[in-house]
């Protein structure tokens, strides 16, 4: 190892060398070494360069406590005058001064979950066709490819189609229910949303299933199991907390997720009545009144529910890494 | 217990074969429907005039995208310019001290940075940039950008310097050049097209993003150069038009959604081009 501060040039040539050099070639390297130390001289010292270093590693825990503490102390007002009541309050109403996050909370439960319960059934099955049946190949390279480009379409895009093609559709679907034909609301939200974090849940799931040691499905192949036996009774098994995480970790995906929801979720701030009503969630609500929010009160209102929404992913997706760590741990 | 026939088995077997691929084939095909509309609605569009000329109001045709475009540039350069130097830095950070405890807090700050949803981005960069200075501004969303960009720069920097092999620091060091030098002219050169690949991703992933401008960018129907002005993006202007009731404006929405989704994923497919022509292999 190099010693810690040291200018290593400035250490000099060992003199010993010049008894076997001519002597012009020991001025030629006099010169080259002068040079050299007088380049280096010019740039920045050890020291101050890891000091830099701390500090931009430094800056983003910096960043990460003051948003917090921003959001803390944005909500101030609104913590004292409803407390815990704010997350129980069922009444959200700008006009008479009352807020209360109830319906927002269970809107935002009521999408996430429904919509993740949609894309397991899909992401599921895209995770075992690209980690067990597909590993590789042009099959394989093109469903990846497209889920990839699937995870890049900005979520404003899914709102816009969600909101001139999914709606009319819902819309037909209810009239056909004979319930209250809105085409906006929960379901049509659910149905965005389960497209947008599809890619999210299929690419852990399919690490993990890839992680499965391949002795133990060769030892339940070599006992005559078929693959799909092999899939139920040894893959699933030991993926499972993978699997579970990565639908953990889209479910901190699809709490956050604004634009698209916001666009056909129909904007009510009324406790849902069922999975076809319009609702709100956490997020889209945000969007919806942060810039004619009036009054102090209203204002930070809106920024505890951002805070109650951070707190939530936060406690999601560390929970998620940490499940997906173990099981890597695990697999090695 | 009476085990199944092995017929049964195969059978199920098949059966099992034929859903994952039904099921994973019908869940690519929302993709070519977006694909589809969007090519179809937006292409007859988009002509020269769409990409040069200012919106214009509900009632008169025509009318184009130009203030968008600006400023979807605009606020990238911005964001670019705050979230570069100290994401890359940050990464270096990483790689260098990864076995440190202060290093492994700092990777917590990322990996929850990265989650945090956008719309919280939003509200802070209003607090922190609206509120102090009194005004929407193309400078608040340039910082909200800029704070979704961090992470994935750190990461990606930091995963790309991992790969740079030891022995090329050390054969730098045995030379008797600086620390800094080794790292700032021999490992950072090294991974600079895996750190470059982190900040195209990084733009594509904030260009389309809409929820973090919504209070700070905030949109405006004017050409503006000035960053402490409000400023117009693309999918800002796909949100405002989109949701209003007029059909003119959700053909320019149409428009602007295919102008801005050809960016998005031609970014993303020039990224992954390069980075397969250009990874760091030794």
């Amino acid at each position: 190892m190099i010693e810690k501060g040291t200018d290593h040039l400035s250490v000099g040539l060992p003199k010993h060398l010049g008894i076997l050099m001519d002597p012009s070639m020991e001025d030629f390297l006099a010169k080259v070494h002068k040079k050299a130390i007088a380049g280096w001289k010019l740039g920045l010292s050890e020291s101050f360069f890891r000091k830099i270093l701390f500090v931009a590693g430094g800056f983003v825990l910096v960043i990460l406590i003051a948003i917090f503490l921003s959001l803390v102390v944005a909500s101030i007002p609104a913590i004292r005058h409803f407390g815990i009541g704010f997350l129980f309050g069922t009444t959200w109403d700008p006009v008479k001064g009352e807020f209360g996050a109830f319906p927002f909370v269970i809107g935002t439960l009521f999408v996430s979950l429904l919509a993740l319960a949609i894309s397991t059934l899909f992401s599921l099955p895209i995770s075992i066709f690209l980690g067990e049946y597909f590993k590789g190949g042009a099959v394989s390279t093109f469903i990846t490819s497209v889920i990839e480009l699937l995870a890049g379409i900005p979520s404003v895009i899914y709102g816009f189609c969600g909101l001139f093609l999914l709606v009319p559709a819902v819309r037909a679907l209810e009239i056909k229910l004979n319930v209250a034909p809105y085409g906006v609301g929960i379901f049509t939200s659910s149905l965005v949303l389960a497209v947008m974090i599809i890619p999210y849940s299929a690419s852990i799931g399919r690490e993990v299933i890839s992680l499965v040691p391949s002795d133990l499905k060769e030892a339940a192949f070599s006992l005559g199991a078929t693959r799909f036996e092999v899939i139920r009774k040894v893959i699933l098994p030991y993926a499972r907390s993978g699997i579970f995480a990565g639908i953990l970790l889209s479910l901190g995906r699809a709490l956050g997720e604004t634009m698209a929801v916001t666009m056909v979720i129909g904007n009510s701030n009324f406790i849902p009545k069922g999975i076809f009503t319009p609702a709100n969630t956490l997020a889209s609500v945000i969007a919806n009144e942060f810039t004619e929010a009036t009054g102090r009160l209203y204002l930070s209102s809106l920024v505890e529910l951002g805070l109650v929404l951070f707190m939530v992913t936060t406690l999601i997706n560390i929970l998620g890494k940490v499940i997906i760590r173990r099981m890597g741990r695990e697999g090695k | 217990m009476k085990e199944p026939s092995i017929r049964k088995r195969i059978i199920a077997d098949k059966s099992f074969k034929a859903i994952v691929i039904l099921l994973s084939f019908v869940s690519i095909l929302p993709m070519f429907f977006i694909l589809f509309f969007i090519i179809r609605k937006g292409i007859s569009v988009v002509d020269w005039s769409f990409l040069t000329h200012l919106p214009k109001p509900v009632g008169e045709i025509g009318g184009g995208i130009s203030n968008a475009i600006i400023g979807t540039l605009m606020l990238i350069i911005i964001s670019t310019t705050f979230s570069v130097p100290v994401g890359v830095f940050a990464g270096i950070f990483l790689c260098e001290y990864r076995k440190g405890k202060f290093a492994s807090f700092v990777k917590l700050a990322i990996e929850i940075l990265q989650g945090i949803p956008s719309i919280v981005i939003g509200i802070i960069a209003y607090v922190w940039v609206v509120l102090s200075m009194g005004f929407f501004s193309g400078l608040s969303g340039g910082v909200a950008l800029g704070l979704m960009m961090l992470p994935v720069i750190i990461t990606a920097t930091e995963e790309t310097l991992k790969l740079i092999p030891d022995s090329l620091r050390e054969a730098s060091l045995a030379l008797g050049v600086s620390y800094p030098r080794t790292i700032l002219k021999v490992v950072i050169p090294a991974g600079l097209s895996g750190i470059l690949t982190g900040i195209l991703l990084s733009i594509a992933r904030v260009a389309g993003e809409t929820a973090p401008l919504l209070f700070t960018a905030f949109g405006s129907p004017f050409m503006n150069f000035n960053i402490l002005k409000p400023v117009n993006t693309l999918p800002l202007m796909i949100f405002n038009y989109a949701t209003s009731p007029y059909p003119d404006w959700h053909t320019l929405a149409w428009g602007a959604s295919f102008v801005l989704i050809i960016f998005v994923l031609g970014l993303n497919l020039f990224t992954k081009v390069v980075t397969r022509k250009w990874k760091v292999q030794f």
